[in-house]
């Protein structure tokens, strides 16, 4: 069964069109990611599944409640995790759970046990009775996830679940993720600019661009998708706009981007085709410091759909 | 009733915060007590200021208590800013949270601390000598004024906060209202020594409504059925100003 359904999400920032008719589903005890860059639409997605805002056309489900009719049956079946941490920094974490228990309808020895409980989950217990002020940034995302699971949702919202913590604490949260999953019996909808992430965490994953769905399937069907081999040649500065003009002239070479230093391109055979690509290169005076050859990674997909490198859209609409 | 628990958690919630800051408790203590003993000072001099009270201090301690509740109130939008800025706000309305309670907690947190300076001040008075001539009901009336004349700005306060959602522009806001409609009213000074024109604008100043009905109760002890108006206008300017926040709440909703 469905836990999340969005069909034809319109919704329009005065002249931004952010959402521009998102279609999707999310199967019960599902990890789904909505991979895109910034103001790609998939923040506005999970405002707008979250109840934070109407969509101005289209209709969607979560936990078979519709999300403009039945916003509170929708709000008790969520945990959301904003992007942004909205705990009270004043106050306690464990202050912070016992209200957001309190509002989500719970209470007396349910909400004690379910609070301890979830400081043990998250692993904040020594610092369950000091203000989140003092807390890092680890132990406040974590506080930020256990504020979405008080009330036992069914469905978990993961906004950008790591951004801003570093590679560490990143890894350290992608397990937790996985566990919680587990544990709590919950389908997760995940938005980030990490294709890393969405490859790692997601059994399914949809690419927004410009406030549509682009592709969606299992990142492995997604790369698989692609032929052929990805190549990523770095060189040196100030070379990469000609270099991209010779190898787009290349037979054979598809999808050739720049970005920075780095040329990539996706060809048939990467053995066969690098010797070609490094002479026609040489033969113009472009330097090249390395060259590899790869299966196609979700960036390849992530160009392939969009026809674009990886990096931020119209931030506006974020 | 829901709206009524999600407001009493919520105030709970700002009060618990604000007891965390040693500082702040002490600034909102200290605060009423200097204004009490230096305008005390200040004014004592001059005998016409005081109406028919007994000594300046008298006088003023009524109009000390409203005016630290409504400046209380013009401030109470900052807390509101500073929510929306760490996306508490956000979190709360992705539950089943009242959106009315929301609003009215920083409302009601205005009063409440409002009450808790009133008290102060009331002690302070004591020890200077100040009798309350309403007796119990006197006192009862000083503390429903300051409560409701908090609210009162409180609420447009908190629509202030919502609509400009920055503090600089907030603060500016605070001071553009706070400041005149201290001096259009008879906080410092008796109605009578005040210039035509200005007693007749104070007439429309709720801050002044408040000063009124607190000082009929302290000063003179009687014509409780102009301190039941007063009191009455500030219940219906309070529901209005509260309205008017809530009204500017869905406009931020609207923006999500």
């Amino acid at each position: 069964m469905d836990a999340i359904v969005a069909e034809g999400l319109e919704k329009r920032y005065g002249k931004v069109q952010a959402l521009a008719g998102v279609t999707f589903s999310v199967r019960g005890g599902e990890i789904f990611g909505l991979l895109g860059p910034n103001g790609a639409g998939e923040s506005t997605t999970v405002r707008v599944l979250t109840t934070l805002t109407k969509p101005d056309a289209g209709r969607a489900f979560v936990a078979d409640h519709d999300v403009v009719r039945e916003p509170n049956r929708v709000r008790r079946s969520i945990g959301y995790v904003p992007q942004e941490s909205g705990v009270d920094r004043e106050a306690t974490g464990r202050e912070n759970l016992m209200l957001q228990g309190r509002i989500q309808g719970m209470s007396g020895a349910d909400l004690r046990a379910r609070v301890d409980e979830l400081l043990e989950l998250v692993g904040i217990v020594e610092a369950a009775d000091r203000v989140v002020r003092g807390y890092s940034g680890g132990m406040k995302r974590r506080l930020d996830i256990a504020l979405g699971l008080v009330h036992r949702p069914s469905v978990l919202f993961l906004d950008e679940p790591t951004t801003g913590l570093d590679p560490e604490a990143r890894a350290a949260m992608w397990v937790e993720v996985q566990r919680l999953a587990d544990q709590e019996r919950l389908t997760i909808l995940l938005t980030t600019h990490y294709l890393e992430e969405a490859d790692r965490l997601a059994e399914r994953v949809a690419i927004v661009s410009r406030g549509a769905i682009v592709a969606e399937g299992r990142p492995e069907e997604l790369k698989r998708g692609l032929r052929g081999e990805a190549v990523t040649l770095e060189l040196e500065d100030g070379q990469a706009g000609e270099a991209e003009r010779i190898v787009r002239a290349l037979v054979g070479a598809e999808e050739t981007s720049v970005d920075g230093r780095m040329l990539r391109t996706r060809v048939p055979n990467g053995a066969q085709a690098i010797p070609g690509i490094l002479s026609a290169l040489e033969g113009r005076g472009i330097r090249v410091t390395s060259v590899m050859a790869h299966r196609p990674s979700l960036d390849d997909v992530y160009l392939h759909y969009t026809g674009r490198a990886f990096v931020d859209e119209d931030e506006a609409a974020a | 009733m829901r709206v009524a628990a999600h407001t009493w958690w919520m105030v709970g919630r700002q009060l618990r915060n604000l007891m965390r800051q040693p500082i702040w408790i002490a600034l909102l203590l200290i605060q009423p007590m200097i204004w009490l003993l230096l305008y005390g000072q200040l004014f004592s001099r001059v005998p016409t200021l005081r109406g028919g009270a007994s000594t300046y201090v008298e006088f003023l301690l009524p109009g000390i208590v409203v005016m630290n509740a409504f400046f209380g109130g013009t401030w109470a939008g900052m807390a509101m800013i500073t929510d929306l800025d760490r996306h508490v706000v956000d979190r709360f309305l992705a539950t089943p949270a009242s959106r009315l309670a929301i609003v009215l907690s920083q409302v009601v947190r205005a009063g409440v601390i409002a009450l808790t300076q009133a008290t102060v001040i009331l002690l302070v008075g004591f020890a200077l000598g100040v009798h309350v001539h309403g007796g119990a009901l006197g006192v009862v009336v000083l503390f429903a004024a300051a409560f409701l004349v908090a609210m009162v700005f409180a609420g447009i306060s908190n629509a202030i906060a919502l609509l400009v959602r920055r503090e600089a522009t907030m603060i500016a806001a605070a001071n553009f209202v706070g400041l005149p409609l201290m001096f259009l009213s008879s906080i410092l000074i008796t109605q009578r020594v005040m210039p035509h024109w200005m007693q007749v604008v104070s007439r429309f100043n709720p801050v002044n409504w408040a000063v009124h009905a607190s000082r009929d109760a302290v000063v003179r002890g009687g014509n409780w059925g102009s301190v039941g108006i007063h009191l009455l206008l500030l219940v219906g300017v309070t529901l209005v100003t509260a309205s008017f926040a809530t009204w500017t709440f869905r406009s931020y909703q609207r923006t999500l």
